[in-house]
């Protein structure tokens, strides 16, 4: 009975393992496959060719479109954690009016739906001349970025000691370098965090990128997925869209499996953003 | 010198500058916040009540409720009701959101427990399982409606093959393309990308719970079942409550999903879907701001309607 149960508990895990990484295992497969062969189902490996790679690498457009995403990224981790942390030594340990719904206020913002600021965000765009730039990406992606890193950062810094700057202040230091000599260092952890899930969601949003942006090599990469198509929908190219979409994951995967505890502590501090 | 020999004015000046210290690092964050939250949306629902189109952005008139509701009258005495409140199209994706969230929640909250209580469980390799949860939550939303879009295609997908193998179904099903199944695809596909982020907020509910509760539960014989339902659910359900919000508020905002996985359909358009197709697709800006603007006060009212109702504590002064 007892070796009943257990072979049960594992037959469950892996039905688990299984059904989350099959999808990308399968897209893995389709993307080494050209022509016939892409029509034929198998579900192990039977080509190894990499022309959808080859192609999709020599047209050139795809590097451009990988590096605006990447450049998009980067710049909102920046950007995000830069704002974020004088922001929450402010929250976190300044005692001052207001506090509590200053927050309150700022993790509402986590919540609003990107559509409902969409129209406004658009005006706002073209007025400051930013459409069809990554800026326009970098500036608007704080909405979510923003909130959630304020909120992790805010949490983290308040379970600090007072002890740890008190010294500090004695010394007469200035806040500025409070947070850059005494909090900086112990904050590393925290910001890893909040910096690869911020990461994380700019890498993968779409409906700024495909409202903002309006040329083939302005595109983040999700965007440029969503936009490949056949003639018709007999000739859309499958192999291509796979060996896309694996490129663009994979720098994803293998964040998660360096990182996942951060991750998982991440996602489940702050617990606002999934 | 330290705290004891500071004097009460030192101390006090101190404070006062501390405070202005506060705001200067406030400031910087909230104005980024401002530019990109509440003036954006208090121009939406400004938008809502004029008659902008998108490239006459800036002359655009105040009409009232015009986009909301108005009578449209033919002239002959006759008429007929008009904007986003008397469209059907509209309160058929007010139906399909809301049906996509209270099912693909509810899925991914019975799948997240389960994945949860799996993990919670220590045995070798542990680790890697939750890594390989994570990979659904990690690939990009658009991956993973083309991914699927691929595994369901009605000719070559592998999941007619495996349905068919199985026995489940005779011939294939055209599942993102008929009406009736398109919905369940969309859910099915939300429901593996999202259980992951459920689970892990559950599991962290878990690992609150102390040991000795099950200890001495166990002591005493409770058998598994009930020691669940009576120590163990009772214990998580605030953890569990607020994943379930998140997630639902998540749901009622779908958009990359269904655009990529069944675009120009009525059986899956959801609000955000009709509020950006009027805005730039059907060339109706105003028109489509008035729909974002319905689409922020429903979510609005769900939000504030569970924050009463749980009287969750986000303030958390220390």
């Amino acid at each position: 009975m007892a070796r009943l149960k257990t072979y049960g508990f594992y037959l469950l895990v892996a039905v688990i393992v299984l059904q989350a990484v099959f999808p990308f295992y399968y897209a893995i497969l389709t993307s080494l496959e050209t022509g016939q062969a892409i029509f034929d189902i198998n579900y192990l490996p039977a080509a190894l060719d990499w022309s959808n790679y080859r192609s999709m690498l020599s047209s050139g457009v795809f590097g451009r479109q990988f590096l605006n995403s990447a450049v998009t990224a980067s710049a909102v981790v920046v950007l995000s954690l830069v704002l974020a942390t004088t922001a929450a030594y402010a929250l976190a340990r300044i005692r001052f009016r207001g506090r509590g719904l200053l927050l309150l206020t700022i993790l509402s913002v986590s919540m609003f739906p990107q559509i409902a600021v969409l129209a406004g965000l658009f005006e706002l765009i073209r007025a400051f001349g930013l459409f069809n730039s990554l800026w326009a990406l970098v500036f608007s992606y704080m909405i979510f970025t923003l909130p959630f890193t304020v909120w992790v950062l805010t949490t983290f810094m308040r379970k600090l000691p007072v002890e740890i700057e008190e010294a500090a202040i004695m010394d007469g230091a200035s806040a500025l370098t409070i947070i850059w000599r005494v909090f900086l260092p112990l904050m590393w952890p925290a910001m890893v965090t909040t910096g690869l899930l911020a990461f994380i969601h700019a890498w993968n949003e779409f409906l700024f990128a495909l409202t903002f942006l309006s040329t083939d090599t302005q595109r983040t990469v999700p965007v440029a997925i969503a936009m490949i198509s056949g003639r018709s929908e007999f000739e859309i190219p499958w192999g291509n869209i796979m060996a896309a979409s694996v490129v663009v994951t994979l720098p994803l995967v293998v964040l998660v499996l360096i990182f996942q505890r951060k991750i998982v502590s991440g996602l489940t501090a702050g617990a606002v953003k999934g | 010198m330290d705290a004891e020999t500071m004097t009460a004015p030192d101390l006090s000046r101190l404070a006062r500058q501390r405070k202005r210290a506060a705001w200067a690092f406030l400031a910087p964050m909230l104005i980024v916040l401002a530019a990109v939250a509440a003036w954006p949306l208090a121009r939406t629902i400004w938008f809502g009540f004029t008659d902008a189109s998108l490239d006459q952005l800036g002359n655009a008139q105040w009409v009232g409720f015009q986009n909301y509701l108005h009578w449209f009258d033919y002239g002959n005495g006759q008429g007929e009701w008009e904007g986003v409140l008397a469209d059907p199209r509209w309160w058929r994706s007010v139906w399909n959101t809301i049906w996509f969230a209270g099912l693909s929640v509810s899925i991914e909250t019975v799948f997240g427990l389960v994945i949860a209580l799996v993990l919670h469980r220590s045995f070798p390799g542990r680790g890697l399982v939750r890594a390989a949860i994570l990979i659904p939550w990690a690939i990009p939303t658009i991956v993973s409606a083309k991914m699927w879009a691929w595994m369901l295609h009605d000719q070559f997908g592998i999941v007619n093959d495996m349905l068919m193998r199985v026995g489940l179904i005779d011939s294939a099903i055209a599942w993102t393309a008929t009406p009736g199944t398109a919905m369940f695809a969309i859910v099915a596909v939300d429901v593996w990308k999202t259980t992951p982020f459920m689970a892990l907020l559950i599991l962290a509910a878990l690992q609150m719970v102390p040991d000795d509760i099950y200890e001495a539960a166990r002591m005493d014989g409770v058998p598994a079942f009930r020691l669940f339902r009576k120590v163990t659910l009772p214990l998580i359900l605030p953890g569990l409550l607020v994943a379930v919000v998140f997630r639902t508020l998540d749901a009622l905002r779908v958009f990359d999903l269904i655009y990529v996985l069944t675009p120009n359909t009525d059986a899956t358009r959801s609000m955000s879907i009709y509020a950006r197709e009027n805005l730039f697709d059907y060339d109706k800006f105003a028109y489509g701001s008035a729909a974002s603007t319905l689409l922020f006060f429903v979510i609005a009212l769900i939000t504030i309607t569970f924050i009463r109702v749980t009287r969750m504590n986000l303030e958390r002064e220390d």
